[in-house]
């Protein structure tokens, strides 16, 4: 039997509690718990949260383990507080079968640091042309929900269409990366003043929305359920909001990029600022916070995407599109949300724990901390700050665009089922069960 | 002046100083011996990523002509084109000891890249990025419009110039808008609306998608060159029909006033944007450019390799004392 | 552009400066018999207004014009990667100089490095039959083996110290003076 308490935590930034976990559950919440025969863990002036759970990472295994694997991006996951993320599909081989989602899904669990769901491919190889076998990733022990060819745009309305119908039969989700694949040929920054005088071809925000707002008709015309990955524009937001007030069943998406950084980064040729989507102007960025408070954005999703160096040491339109953000996204939430007063902390657990978790259809996460629920918990100090070195990312990637940047809060501890993952801000080696 | 990225970054000042120091530099290549000892010792690589003789050779006879040592890499048949980055290209010439790198490359940002990475210490020269910028064209053509505009005279305040045709796409365009309108010159950029940049309502520049009413006002015309594979791309339907919008021929130039001059940066697609009579009529300074981007290359490379950092702007005047 | 620097003293007032020039004058009518293959070339920027002036004297004495001209060396200078770039002034050679005698006119001589660089900027102009060289002042302290042919004044001065020369076209008056203050004072 192995038993923590956790002294003296504001639990959601409220109430102070502690919390004594046994054997991976919760069993008890109150004021001064006795710590017999447990380890005990003081949170004084740390904020407790339910695990955080990211419906859109990039593990990069199989395929590009020189970028992340498996267990790094877990450990990542884990330092940034994380006890659940989506392992998006675009690896090598396509994550299109029951075979590599079962692998990355084992990987998760042999590591320990943080479960990992596997999201399966919607189209063959990411091709965008013939369904893969949704089904078989479905009934397999990894259990697939989301669907997603993230990094490509199901851009075909038909298979669009297939793909909405076809998983409603096992409640799957869609989750659509929106991107007129023809109105960005070649795209390499937001379409707007800046990309004219820079010279980089622009990604018009109506390749996104017009994605968006055709989807949300195909979905309510067959009835299904949405998801829209990494929302960047006030128009999206628009359409999303007009979507959901016609009872639509469409969700959203916003990375902690989108919420902090802007297309004016561009200006530096720097590709640690390309990212796909691309950052946008202040005015969207403004839009997307309003929209994630209001709840018209419902959760934020890391879009974490590792690359090795070379992919980032290069000239801007050779670079590879993608920020890593596991490690800085409660920081950068609470900088974008909580220090300006949209959110507290209750309203961050629900769109990093609760509501990713229901979407993504997950057991055993998400779960509010309570009596007899598992023990996911992050315990974090909102009242540090730090300054982003890359050099220290737990990640196996680099390319953190908050390098030299001070962010607010740091992750002291993580507990994936009452284990601890990562204690006094560092990873727990050896956690594997 | 460390670096020379973009016309954006100059001061009226600086600029004004390029083309004074072109000017006293025009003047060497009408003397007997066409060379100064300025830059002997130094070493300039042209580093071109994408062909372009007519920018190289220029480069090439300014760093000459100023006894540089001059290397040309030309990313064709070299390691560049098994796939080299940038980044170890620049180490090498890091490593080679390059005082300055005249860089030509596809990729808008690419110089800016090179300067600010930390790779490589040497005074960056664009010598054209991707549909960035090109500012040594601006700047010849900025002299090229003072001799005949505006001689004797620091800028080109109050003149009308009109860049006419692939703005979009076009980095003469950018870099002549920004140095342009820094010098004083009122800038109209013609080109049909599939053709003008996103934003271009925050440039300092007024546009107009109709040539005709512009060129009775124009002082200078400049065409820029189209090239046909943009029709491809629904830009335009048809050069016959680009032509007759917005090419410049015998009828259209007739309606420029007396002094008025025509410029291109070339290379020319003769009966697209230029008619033959046009470009070979005594208006046209086309060959003249050539001429002045020598000696605008001479200037640049001369005020950013000579001597110490940050030195343009300082007073230079103030010689009085002993050895000046 | 007169500093009025605590430390300053004038060694040579206006009347000075006149005299002296019509003194060089006469010394390079006598010394090359005459004026007729003279050129005179000033070093910018105050060797120019200088030039002119003993130009324009010998064309009185001689009764016909002297031609004359400045010669830029900032383009020729040792210096260059020690210094900041400079802006460079105006080359403006009147006549072809082969088998002429070019005057270079400068207002100090000091290390002999600027007359260096003028020689050698000489050497890719033309081919004169003799250069001689004309000061306003020379302060010693000579770099290089390099002697003036007409001298204004001889200055002796200490290294720490500063000749200023202004001349009117340029600055307010006609004046030489001594600064012991270090450069940047009053300024």
């Amino acid at each position: 039997m192995t038993a923590y308490v956790i002294r003296n935590a504001h639990v959601l930034g409220t109430q102070v509690a502690d919390l004594r976990i046994v054997d991976g559950v919760i069993t008890d919440i109150g004021a001064d718990l006795d710590t017999t025969d447990a380890e005990v863990v003081d949170a004084t002036d740390l904020v407790a949260l339910p695990g955080l759970v990211d419906l859109h990472t990039h593990l990069r295994e199989p395929g590009r383990e020189d970028a992340e694997t498996v267990e790094t991006g877990t450990r990542s996951a884990a330092a940034g507080g994380f006890t659940l993320v989506h392992a998006m599909a675009n690896t090598d081989p396509v994550a299109d079968t029951a075979g590599v989602v079962e692998q990355v899904w084992r990987l998760g669990r042999e590591h320990g640091y943080c479960d990992v769901a596997p999201v399966g491919a919607v189209t063959v190889g990411l091709g965008g042309e013939q369904l893969a076998e949704l089904g078989a990733m479905a009934d397999s022990a990894a259990r697939v929900r989301v669907f997603s060819d993230d990094g490509k745009c199901v851009s075909d309305a038909v298979l669009m269409r297939r793909a909405l119908e076809y998983v409603k039969a096992f409640d799957g989700v869609i989750a659509q990366h929106a991107q007129e694949p023809r109105l960005t040929e070649g795209a390499q920054m937001n379409e707007g003043e800046l990309s004219g005088v820079l010279g980089l071809t622009g990604w018009p925000a109506v390749a996104e929305e017009a994605i968006i707002a055709r989807d949300v008709l195909l979905a309510e015309h067959v009835g299904s359920r949405l998801h829209v990955c990494h929302l960047s524009t006030r128009g999206s937001v628009e359409i999303v909001r007009w979507a959901k007030s016609r009872g639509i069943d469409v969700t959203a998406e916003v990375t902690p990029h989108h919420l902090l950084l802007t297309d004016e980064l561009a200006a530096s040729y720097d590709p640690i600022y390309k990212v796909n989507p691309p950052l946008r102007t202040a005015d969207d960025v403004a839009a997307l916070r309003e929209a994630l408070a209001e709840g018209v954005i419902d959760i934020v999703a890391t879009d974490h995407a590792p690359h090795p160096s070379e992919d980032k040491d290069c000239e801007w339109a050779a670079a590879a599109f993608g920020m890593t953000g596991l490690e800085t996204a409660l920081s950068v939430v609470q900088q974008t949300m909580v220090d300006t007063g949209l959110l507290d902390w209750a309203g961050v657990a629900e769109r990093m724990s609760a509501k990713p978790a229901e979407i993504g259809r997950v057991a055993g996460h998400g779960r509010p901390l309570a009596v007899g629920e598992p023990a996911n918990i992050v315990l974090y100090d909102p009242r540090s700050t730090r300054v982003v070195r890359p050099e220290e990312a737990v990640s196996r990637s680099r390319n953190t665009p908050y390098a030299g940047r001070e962010l607010p809060g740091r992750v002291v501890a993580t507990f994936l089922r009452g284990r601890p993952t990562v204690l006094d801000g560092v990873v727990v080696e050896e956690v594997a069960a | 002046m460390r670096h020379l990225l973009s016309t954006g970054d100059l001061t009226r000042d600086e600029a004004v100083l390029l083309l004074d120091t072109a000017e006293e530099m025009r003047s060497v290549a009408e003397r007997p011996i066409k060379k100064l000892p300025t830059l002997r010792g130094r070493t300039v690589v042209n580093l071109f990523f994408e062909d372009s003789t007519r920018t190289r050779i220029s480069f090439e006879a300014a760093a000459k002509r100023l006894s540089a040592d001059v290397i040309n890499f030309a990313a064709k048949g070299s390691s560049v084109s098994k796939g080299e980055s940038l980044k170890d290209t620049a180490l090498t010439l890091q490593a080679m000891g390059a005082d300055a790198v005249v860089i030509r490359h596809g990729a808008s940002g690419a110089p800016a890249r090179l300067a600010a990475a930390g790779w490589i210490d040497s005074a960056i020269l664009n010598a054209g990025d991707g549909s960035h910028e090109h500012p040594t064209q601006a700047l010849l053509d900025a002299f090229t419009m003072r001799r005949h505009l505006a001689p004797g005279q620091h800028g080109l305040d109050g003149r009308r110039v009109a860049i006419v045709g692939d703005v979009l796409h076009s980095r003469v365009a950018r870099s002549n808008a920004l140095l342009l309108s820094t010098l004083g010159a009122e800038v109209t950029l013609v080109a049909p609306p599939t053709l003008m940049p996103y934003g271009v309502d925050s440039w300092p520049v007024e546009t107009s998608y109709d040539l005709d009413p512009v060129l009775p006002k124009a002082d200078a015309v400049m065409m820029l060159r189209v090239q046909r594979e943009r029709m491809n791309a629904a830009y335009f339907p048809s050069a016959r029909e680009y032509s007759r919008r917005y090419g410049l021929d015998g009828k259209r130039m007739a309606k420029l006033p007396e002094h008025a001059i025509v410029m291109h940066p070339g290379p020319m697609n003769r009966g697209m944007e230029i008619t033959a009579d046009v470009a070979d009529s005594t208006r046209s300074v086309i060959v003249e450019q050539v001429t002045n981007g020598v000696a605008v290359r001479m200037a640049a490379l001369y005020l950013l390799l000579s001597g110490a950092r940050d030195a343009a702007s300082e007073n230079t005047s103030d010689t009085t004392e002993g050895q000046a | 552009m007169s500093a009025h620097t605590s430390d300053s003293t004038v060694v040579l007032d206006s009347g000075d400066i006149s005299r002296a020039l019509t003194r060089i004058t006469h010394e390079i009518i006598e010394k090359n018999r005459g004026a007729a293959q003279v050129v005179v070339l000033g070093i910018p920027t105050r060797g120019v207004e200088l030039g002119r002036r003993v130009a324009e004297r010998m064309g009185e004495v001689a009764g016909h014009p002297v031609p004359y001209g400045s010669l830029d060396i900032t383009m020729y200078r040792d210096d260059l990667r020690m210094k900041p770039a400079r802006a460079l002034e105006k080359t403006d050679i009147p006549v072809d100089l082969d088998d002429r005698v070019v005057v270079l006119v400068d207002d100090v001589l000091f290390s002999g490095r600027t007359i260096r660089a003028a020689l050698d900027a000489l050497n890719d102009l033309g081919r004169p039959r003799a250069v001689q060289l004309a000061v306003l002042v020379d302060r010693g302290h000579r770099e290089l083996p390099i002697r003036a042919d007409f001298v204004g004044k001889n200055l002796p001065t200490s290294l720490a110290e500063q000749v200023k020369v202004a001349v009117t076209g340029l600055d307010d008056r006609d004046e030489v003076r001594i600064v012991s203050a270090p450069k940047g004072a009053g300024a």
